[in-house]
């Protein structure tokens, strides 16, 4: 047992942290608005191998576990930067668990994304990353496919600063796995995705905390530093403990799916608080996460009064992210009665 | 990260769900609840018996510190009598840290053996938060100290043999330097209890010191140096000694209820959609719990002292169970105000007990405002604000 990052980890994090707090200020971020792509920094993140790092070794990969990942997510998300990071490890894995593995994904060459929703009438809807990926892999019927097409290179704007847009499932189509390997193949994904974007969001909860503690620490008034008085302090004091809560929980999903791909299943028991099965604790992870996310940096914003809530000041870019990365996928509410169904089974006919 | 216990620890848990399930009968919950007495000799004996007791006193080297968050996790998960346990083996442990040798031979041996119980004697009457304030007075006279005073919330006097009591014994230097411990026996001349029952159904007790005489050995750490022996044991009490998981039994119980229970538009409680999102919520606050408690206990297995981590523990816990036993007791309508025996009650009257005992959660073992500060100040870096 081990609660701590290894020493492997904590050079990922620092390497990451120097990467991303370098090329990834908040100067790039905003001039990577609306369409939250920023192609140059794309580039320069292929160059750390950061693409292809989770996919396996024996497919030209980096060999990180879904753990290493989440550390590199948790540093992605600290600094919001303006590329589809999760979206694109999440897909690349996927191609490379069914033998699917493209270089130039690995690479990083053509992004791919994951449709976070099955296809409807032929059309995943606002998938993430859609507007600028060159393949898209998603489940469409009783098929999980990857499907190459050319980018719109723009989508709506929206409200996290992605590069969402819909995707026809019509193009170069490779299907990846059909019937029951295919629904699996792509709970598998998606559980990947709720993973990172939970150690995501811890990042960005994270940042907002550090950015709120150096306001409170600096803005006079009253003649003391705000963070001085209690009623500040005390609701700041919360955001630590859903940080800290919140990483514990993306790393358990983690190692949940890490022991999976080892062949090693999990287990639920509520009745006694022992679960270990990777798509439970992946959910939980973004539901604790998406809702964590949104409360640091709702606090974080207030802290900061009036200029808070002005686009010069920065917090406000992380407000935003903290709930459009979440609910690019979807309600937290809604995840919720998913869980249930694997938690308490599934609800009895109506009477 | 790795979440896999190791399995001499997964040995030790199996043992006490087997101890739990051969001698936490329903007869003896309903007698914890009846009698507010919360404890059982039968089970503390037994769990000695098979050495899980000794094993889990940290630093005693016995067993993996990690052991002490499991002994509390899985009694607590079952919904055992075990508070005076609980608190004796954590004492132990402080006994072990900051004790002497003679100490430790006198007073280990009478709580790993499941006899004997450690009662704590720190708030009083007008110093609760404020604890480094109490105004209980030990004088020293010749080879002995003379103890005058009265506490507060001393849960267990009733039933315990030793007595940990936190004393001023300098009042001409900073509040937090003129403080000193005693270990002492409960049966000292001088000492009277008096109960306090409380709305959680657990009585409490009041103790007053009138004179009271111990030798120089009674001192537990050093003179003067009581606010540091205090810290070694709240930061047993509030990162790993329990509190942390008390809404899995409630979720338990009301998950149990509710897959059977009929609602009046002919549907399984459980399957009400806002119920399910609910149960979803604690069960996900639940394993958070448990998480940020086996960071505590894992911080203390490796040397450490999680006295930051065991306020935030503390806090999410504790609140993150109240929350769920509002939405619990509302969610059950007016079953979920019926008590134990109750014919109809909600989950046999769980959801109404836990409604009484949560309240007591963020006050005990330091107030949520009291760690919030904790975390405030020593994990944020933010000016003191007091």
């Amino acid at each position: 047992m081990r609660l701590g990052l290894t020493d492997d980890q904590l050079a990922i994090k620092e390497v990451f942290a120097g990467f991303f707090g370098k090329e990834s200020t908040t100067a790039v971020v905003r001039a990577a608005q609306p369409g939250g792509f920023d192609a140059n920094l794309w580039r320069r993140v292929c160059e750390t191998g950061a693409p292809g790092m989770g996919v396996g070794d024996g497919s030209g990969g980096g060999g990180a576990s879904l753990g290493d990942l989440a550390v590199v997510a948790e540093e992605f998300g600290r600094s919001i930067a303006p590329i589809p990071l999760v979206d694109h490890q999440v897909a690349a894995r996927a191609l490379a668990l069914l033998q699917q593995a493209r270089t130039d994904v690995t690479d990083g060459e053509t992004i791919a994304s994951l449709a976070l929703r099955p296809a409807v009438g032929g059309v995943w809807q606002l998938v993430p990353a859609g507007a600028v990926a060159g393949v898209v892999v998603g489940l469409d019927g009783d098929e999980f496919v990857a499907v190459a097409s050319t980018a719109p290179s723009s989508g709506p704007r929206n409200h996290a600063a992605q590069p969402l847009a819909d995707r026809a499932t019509t193009g170069t189509r490779t299907v990846l796995a059909s019937g029951d390997a295919a629904h699996a193949a792509f709970e598998r994904a998606l559980n990947e995705w709720k993973t990172l974007t939970a150690a995501t969001l811890v990042g960005v909860g994270s940042q907002a905390l550090q950015m709120a503690l150096d306001y409170v620490r600096t803005r006079i008034q009253f003649g003391r530093p705000i963070g001085a008085f209690q009623a500040v302090q005390q609701s700041l004091a919360d955001l630590p403990i859903l940080v800290d809560g919140g990483r514990l929980l993306a790393h358990k999903a983690a190692w949940a799916g890490d022991n999976e791909s080892a062949g090693i299943q999990g287990r639920v028991d509520i009745d006694d608080n022992d679960n270990t099965d990777f798509a439970v604790l992946a959910g939980m992870a973004f539901v604790f996460n998406a809702d964590g996310a949104a409360h640091a940096t709702d606090r974080a914003l207030h802290f900061h009064g009036g200029y808070g809530f002005a686009e010069e000041y920065d917090i406000q870019l992380f407000y935003r992210r903290a709930r459009g990365w979440a609910l690019v996928y979807d309600d937290p509410a809604r995840e919720c009665g998913r869980l249930a169904d694997a938690m308490f089974g599934p609800r009895e006919s109506v009477a | 990260m790795d979440f896999e216990l190791p399995a001499h620890v997964i040995e030790y848990r199996t043992t006490i769900k087997r101890i739990i399930a051969e001698v936490v009968t329903p007869a003896v919950i309903d007698e914890m609840h009846t009698s507010g007495t919360f404890n059982c000799y039968e089970l503390n004996r037994a769990l000695a018996k098979a050495g899980l007791l000794e094993r889990a006193v940290p630093g005693l080297g016995k067993g993996d510190p990690l052991e002490l968050w499991i002994l509390f996790n899985e009694l607590e998960k079952a919904g055992a009598p075990y508070d005076g346990m609980s608190t004796s083996v954590m004492i132990a442990g402080v006994v072990q840290q900051v004790g002497t040798d003679a100490q430790k031979a006198a007073i280990i041996p009478t709580i790993t053996s499941g006899d004997a119980l450690v009662c704590m004697g720190y708030s009083e009457p007008d110093y609760g938060s404020d604890v480094a304030s109490i105004v209980t007075r030990a004088v020293r006279d010749g080879d002995e100290w003379v103890i005058n005073g009265a506490k507060m919330w001393t849960t267990m006097a009733h039933e315990a043999k030793w007595l940990i009591l936190l004393t001023r014994t300098d009042t001409e230097v900073p509040k937090h330097k003129g403080l000193t411990m005693f270990i002492l026996p409960m049966n000292t001349p001088g000492i009277t209890v008096e109960p306090v029952r409380t709305m959680g159904t657990e009585r409490t007790n009041a103790t007053f010191y009138d004179n009271v005489r111990v030798p120089l050995d009674a001192v537990l750490g050093e003179v003067n140096g009581g606010w540091r022996t205090m810290g070694v044991a709240l930061a047993f009490e509030r990162g790993v000694m329990g509190g942390t998981n008390v809404a899995v039994p409630m979720l338990r119980h009301f998950r149990k209820w509710a897959a059977h229970h009929i609602g009046e538009d002919g549907v399984r409680l459980i399957d009400d959609t806002l119920v399910r999102e609910r149960l979803a919520r604690i069960a996900i606050d639940n394993e958070v719990a448990k998480l940020l408690t086996q960071r505590s206990a894992w911080i203390a297995a490796t040397g450490g002292l999680p006295g930051l981590e065991g306020s935030m523990t503390k806090v999410f816990a504790s609140e993150a169970y109240q929350k769920a036993v509002r939405w619990c007791q509302q969610m059950a309508g007016p079953t979920g105000l019926l008590q134990f025996h109750e014919p109809s009650a909600a989950a046999d009257g769980w959801i109404e007990y836990d409604s009484r005992h949560s309240p007591v959660t963020t006050i005990y073992g330091g107030t949520s405002e009291i760690n919030r500060n904790n975390i405030a100040e020593r994990h944020l870096g933010l000016p003191k604000a007091r």
